[in-house]
């Protein structure tokens, strides 16, 4: 069980934001979220025009689909340019390259084994004022068998803001914002890149996990987002917590049967309220209830799968429809940003 | 060996950082009383030394044997002076004998207060001319490390720093190389060409740990140039050098009484070794504060530039003293992780003075996440590293008051996680965190702070709610000093850097005032009055009382009958002296009030209520009342005050009730009377409190006051108008 559960609930409850009367405080009021408590909003805009930007390689959003990413949120990063990339890449080069080689030091900027790659991700943004994302890359030099040189991606991670005006409006131009962070890869590589980012630029990395409430809403949201092909049941694992083993149910739903249960919930135009959400789930509970006799709603949501992607509560995360990348980025840097806030 | 020696006094001239070696210092450096060898013999020995022209061996010549003697019983008695020692090592460095008297010289060569920087720069000439034997040049080396704080110009020695740069290449002397290259890098010694020799080296040497010390080093300046990462397991980086004259150094040190100078510390690897293996992500591991890195990750071009004629700042590394920081405050880097300025007093007095938003933004980033990810009881995780946690929130409640000003992440965490809070774990950390939340609307506040606090408290034992009364002082106390330094700044610069009004400031204190003392006279009914509490509730009070006068703030609020009445009725001598005191406190800050509104009756904004006047006048009518017109019972007209009916009174068949609360038959105070009376009538036994009346009662009020009762005497003597000196008062001066 969460414990962060309660506190959310009670939070939710007093629902009135501080507004910046500070004082004795240290630090600007730039750096006060105006959304203190970090709670779900009651409401959310529905999915904006779902195709992604016009400027985007589409053989780099092709890469970032179907893998599973492990999610985190980043607090702005200190001092990042996108001038610097190149030197960064050969700093992070020889960084993990020392790090993989304890004691041995590594010059900078000479040929290693291991390579990192910067670069930036064009077309994942929301708006404008989103910075741009940063795609990075180890690449492993291997010798094939016929003795030529290939290199080889072993881990990939990447920086993303999609729609985070929240954030953006009240941070320096020092700081760099791109909140979500998506991994992919041996745990000790994000370790090491990891602790370099937080090194080099002041920044905080955590996971960034899902709890059942918003798991809710990505079941619903998905769910209202139309996919012309390669439609997969909408399901939902729940987890009991039983000793001495756990339980898990598994709850498969036709995609069409959810999407028509869902275009008779959502009526607001434009957006997507908290009672939609409730009544989605509630009835796809009662539904169950009727056929297995289990109150759902006593279980704990762990993990949703639609056609558009599939998250669990752990923080993982696959996106398999590209048309909806930025719907779903955009719900997740929302999750980040109220982490950090 | 006896220290009893008388020691002449250590003469001005001869201090670190003064290279004078006069001949003066000599003598009165150098001169035991019961050693024999005195200034004149080891003038002969230096001169006997110098003087020897071919090599001479040691053996069956007894003029070098005595001299040798000679030097070294100084040396070791007490320390060799600045122009002997440098001779000595000439001696030692040229050649001129044999190994053997060279190794016994170079091992005597302890200083009786500095090594001088011209010695060693001629020793390093005579070493590349390569007169002496490589096992006397290994020794020197370890000298020099062995020495290295005692140099007292070392500028001169940076500049060798290529000489000792090129000795690298001689497998055996490189230990000792890097070590004293390791003393001596700073970071314009940084260069490519040494960085690529000194990988060529571990290239050809492999992992040497001394080797690795230096590149981390390197790193350490310039992280463009080179990446390395220490393992774990290391520990010692260098072989031990010091061993062979540690002893006789530390012995020479306490006969002349010299404090050690300071010695430089390994600045590598981890300063606090965590206790157990946590996430790489974990923010709660303080890194040591070092420089920006991000000043150096510039293009490649710039990068090189910048190295061959170095930057004017300062490196954190280098920072130790407050006197450096004054020094190189306008040059100064900050820290590249912000978080290290916690436990950086330095960095702390640093940022207090900078005025960038950008300090704070990533300090409170990085706080946030912290406290969050960290906090034991919201994530089930995190209970194993409890310890690590409270002393986390120390570390932070420290920075804030060596800041005096609460942090604002620190303050969200607050709101977001008491109501999660059990009121146990971590309670004092906890609770001194929250005396640091900043002034804020309190109505904002609330439903944060005072809820869950308030439901914790009344479920909670009595300590735990003396804790939150004291913390909730300090949070006033906080909030009031803040308000005095505002005012001071405002007075200053005629600018108010707030736009909260006065009023608005007024209406906050107020509300945590009330919000205080409900809390207390529910507490006092749940602890039925339990003196430890009222104890916490009026030090709350005497904090309260004051704030007109104390803290220029126009406020002044009363204590609730809940909590005056117990204290009123306390059977604890010490809660009814504190209660005089703070009743005396209102009065004067009525007073003042008063007089300041008669003065300038047109300007004053805030005047206090006719409601407060009334309920001081209806307390303190009560208080004179009972304690000393006795007439308790008869007048008091607040609700929950103690009035009762006749009848009722004389069903108790306590004869003269009215007296029952004045200062002789006051529950806290019968003892005193007792006291008195048995020193007044020594044989009479009966202890007639009747006694104390008339002249005596004088004589007993004084005896109170002899007793510490300080409070009541204020109380009497300022409430209370004494016509005559009857026991009959007038409490006319009571109303203001």
């Amino acid at each position: 069980m969460d414990a962060s559960e309660p506190g959310k609930a009670v939070a939710a409850e007093a629902g009135t934001h501080l507004a910046s009367t500070t004082t004795l405080s240290r630090g600007p009021a730039a750096g006060r979220s105006r959304l203190l408590f970090g709670h779900t909003p009651r409401r959310r805009a529905a999915p904006p025009s779902p195709a992604p930007q016009e400027n985007a390689d589409p053989q780099k959003m092709a890469f970032l689909l179907r893998k599973q990413w492990a999610l985190y949120s980043v607090t702005p990063l200190y001092k990042f340019s996108y001038a610097n990339m190149k030197e960064y890449s050969r700093h992070l080069s020889a960084f993990v390259a020392a790090e993989k080689q304890k004691g041995l030091a590594m010059v900078v900027g000479i040929d290693l084994s291991i390579k990192v790659i910067f670069s930036t991700l064009l077309g994942l943004k929301g708006t404008d004022r989103d910075q741009a994302a940063i795609l990075v890359q180890i690449a492993s030099k291997t010798q094939t068998t016929s003795g030529k040189e290939e290199e080889k991606v072993v881990w990939s991670g990447w920086f993303c803001c999609v729609f985070g005006d929240e954030l953006l409006e009240n941070v320096p131009e020092d700081f760099i914002c791109l909140p979500l962070f998506l991994a992919n890869g041996a745990e000790t590589y994000t370790a090491i890149i990891g602790t370099w980012f937080q090194k080099t630029f002041d920044c905080c990395f955590s996971r960034l996990a899902i709890s059942p409430l918003n798991l809710a809403w990505m079941a619903a949201m998905w769910t209202g987002y139309k996919v012309d092909s390669h439609a997969v049941a909408t399901e939902l694992i729940f987890s009991v917590p039983c000793i001495p083993q756990r339980l898990d149910i598994s709850y498969a739903i036709h995609p069409e049967d959810a999407q028509a249960l869902w275009d008779t919930v959502q009526n607001t135009q434009g957006e997507v309220t908290q009672e939609e959400v409730d009544l989605f789930m509630d009835c796809l509970y009662s539904h169950f209830h009727r056929h297995f006799k289990i109150h759902l709603s006593a279980t704990r949501l762990v993990k949703v799968s639609t056609s558009i992607a599939s998250v669990h509560s752990d923080g993982n995360l696959k996106i398999l429809q590209s048309k909806y990348l930025i719907g779903v980025l955009m719900l997740l840097t929302e999750l980040a940003i109220l982490q950090i806030q | 060996m006896r220290a009893a020696a008388p020691r002449p006094p250590a003469p001005d001239g001869v201090r670190r950082g003064q290279s004078a070696c006069s001949d003066d210092s000599l003598a009165q450096t150098a001169a035991p009383a019961q050693a024999p060898p005195g200034p004149e013999e080891l003038r002969q020995a230096l001169r006997y030394l110098q003087g020897v022209q071919d090599r001479v061996p040691l053996r069956r010549n007894r003029a070098l044997q005595k001299h040798l003697a000679t030097a070294e019983s100084v040396a070791l008695q007490s320390g060799l002076p600045p122009d002997a020692l440098g001779q000595l090592l000439n001696v030692a460095l040229s050649g001129k004998h044999a190994d053997a008297v060279n190794t016994r010289l170079l091992k005597c060569l302890i200083p009786a207060s500095v090594v001088p920087g011209c010695s060693v720069v001629s020793a390093v000439s005579w070493l590349c001319v390569g007169k002496c034997s490589s096992s006397t040049e290994l020794l020197f080396l370890r000298w020099l490390i062995a020495m290295f704080d005692f140099i007292d110009h070392k500028e001169q020695l940076y500049a060798l720093y290529g000489f000792f740069f090129f000795f690298l290449q001689d497998e055996k002397l490189c230990p000792y190389i890097c070590h004293i290259l390791y003393l001596l890098t700073r970071r314009e010694s940084v260069k490519p060409f040494r960085v690529r020799k000194l990988l060529d080296l571990q290239a050809k040497m492999g992992m040497q740990p001394h080797l690795q010390a230096l590149l981390s080093l390197y790193k350490l300046f310039y992280p463009a140039l080179v990446s390395i990462t220490l393992p774990a397991k290391m520990k010692t980086y260098f072989k031990n050098s010091e061993s062979l004259w540690k002893a006789a150094i530390n012995g020479v040190r306490q006969r002349n009484q010299r404090t050690s100078p300071v010695s430089q510390q390994l600045i590598l690897g981890p300063t606090r070794l965590q206790s157990r293996k946590r996430k790489w992500n974990t923010p709660l591991i303080l890194p040591a504060s070092s420089s920006s890195t991000s000043n150096t990750t510039v293009s490649k071009e710039v990068s090189h530039v910048d190295i061959f004629s170095p930057t004017e700042s300062f490196p954190l590394e280098k920072l130790c003293t407050f006197s450096q920081l004054l020094q190189n405050i306008h040059c100064l880097e900050f820290p590249s992780r912000m978080s290290s300025v916690l436990r950086n007093p330095l960095l702390l007095h640093y940022i207090n003075c900078i005025k960038d938003e950008s300090i704070y933004l990533r300090l409170n980033y990085w706080m946030g996440q912290a406290l969050q990810e960290e906090c034991i009881w919201c994530k089930v995780d995190n209970q194993l590293y409890e310890e690590d946690f409270k002393d986390f929130l120390d570390t932070v409640y420290k920075a804030e008051c060596f800041l005096q000003e609460g942090i604002s992440s620190c303050e969200e965490f607050l709101y977001k996680s008491l109501p999660l809070w059990d009121g146990s774990c971590c309670r004092l950390q906890v609770l001194r965190l929250v005396s640091w939340i900043p002034l804020n609307s309190f109505s904002e506040v609330k439903p944060y702070l005072c809820e869950p606090l308030a439901q914790l408290f009344f479920t909670s034992s009595l300590y735990f709610k003396c804790s939150v009364l004291e913390s909730l002082k300090e949070l006033l106390q906080n909030w009031l000093n803040w308000h005095v330094m505002q005012l001071d700044m405002e007075s200053n610069s005629e600018i108010s850097p707030l736009n909260t009004t006065l009023s608005g400031l007024v209406n906050c204190v107020a509300e945590l005032i009330h919000f205080v003392g409900q809390l207390c006279a529910v507490a006092l009914r749940l602890e039925s009055n339990a003196t430890f509490l009222l104890h916490f509730i009026l030090d709350f009070y005497e904090t309260v009382c004051d704030i007109y006068l104390k803290y220029n703030l126009p406020l002044l609020v009363l204590p609730p009958a809940g909590v005056f009445y117990p204290a009123l009725l306390s059977m604890d001598s010490i809660i009814l002296n504190q209660l005089c005191y703070i009743i005396y406190r209102y009065r004067t800050n009525l007073v003042a009030a008063k007089e300041s509104e008669l003065v300038k009756k047109a300007i004053l904004q805030f005047k206090f209520s006719s409601q407060t006047y009334q309920e001081y006048n209806q307390y303190i009518m009560v208080m004179v009342g009972c304690l000393w017109t006795s007439s308790a019972f008869q007048k008091d007209i607040h609700p929950q005050g103690i009035c009762l009916d006749t009848e009722v009174l004389e069903k108790t068949r306590v004869q003269e009730f009215r007296n029952s609360f004045n200062i002789v038959y006051h529950p806290a105070l019968t003892g005193y009377a007792i006291l008195f009376l048995e020193q007044a009538w020594p044989h009479d036994k009966t202890l007639d409190f009747s006694l104390i009346k008339g002249k005596k009662w004088n004589w007993y009020l004084e005896y109170l006051y002899t007793q510490g009762l300080e409070g009541l005497k204020f109380f009497i003597e300022s409430s209370i108008n004494r016509v005559s000196q009857t026991s009959k008062a007038k409490k006319g001066s009571v109303h203001i």
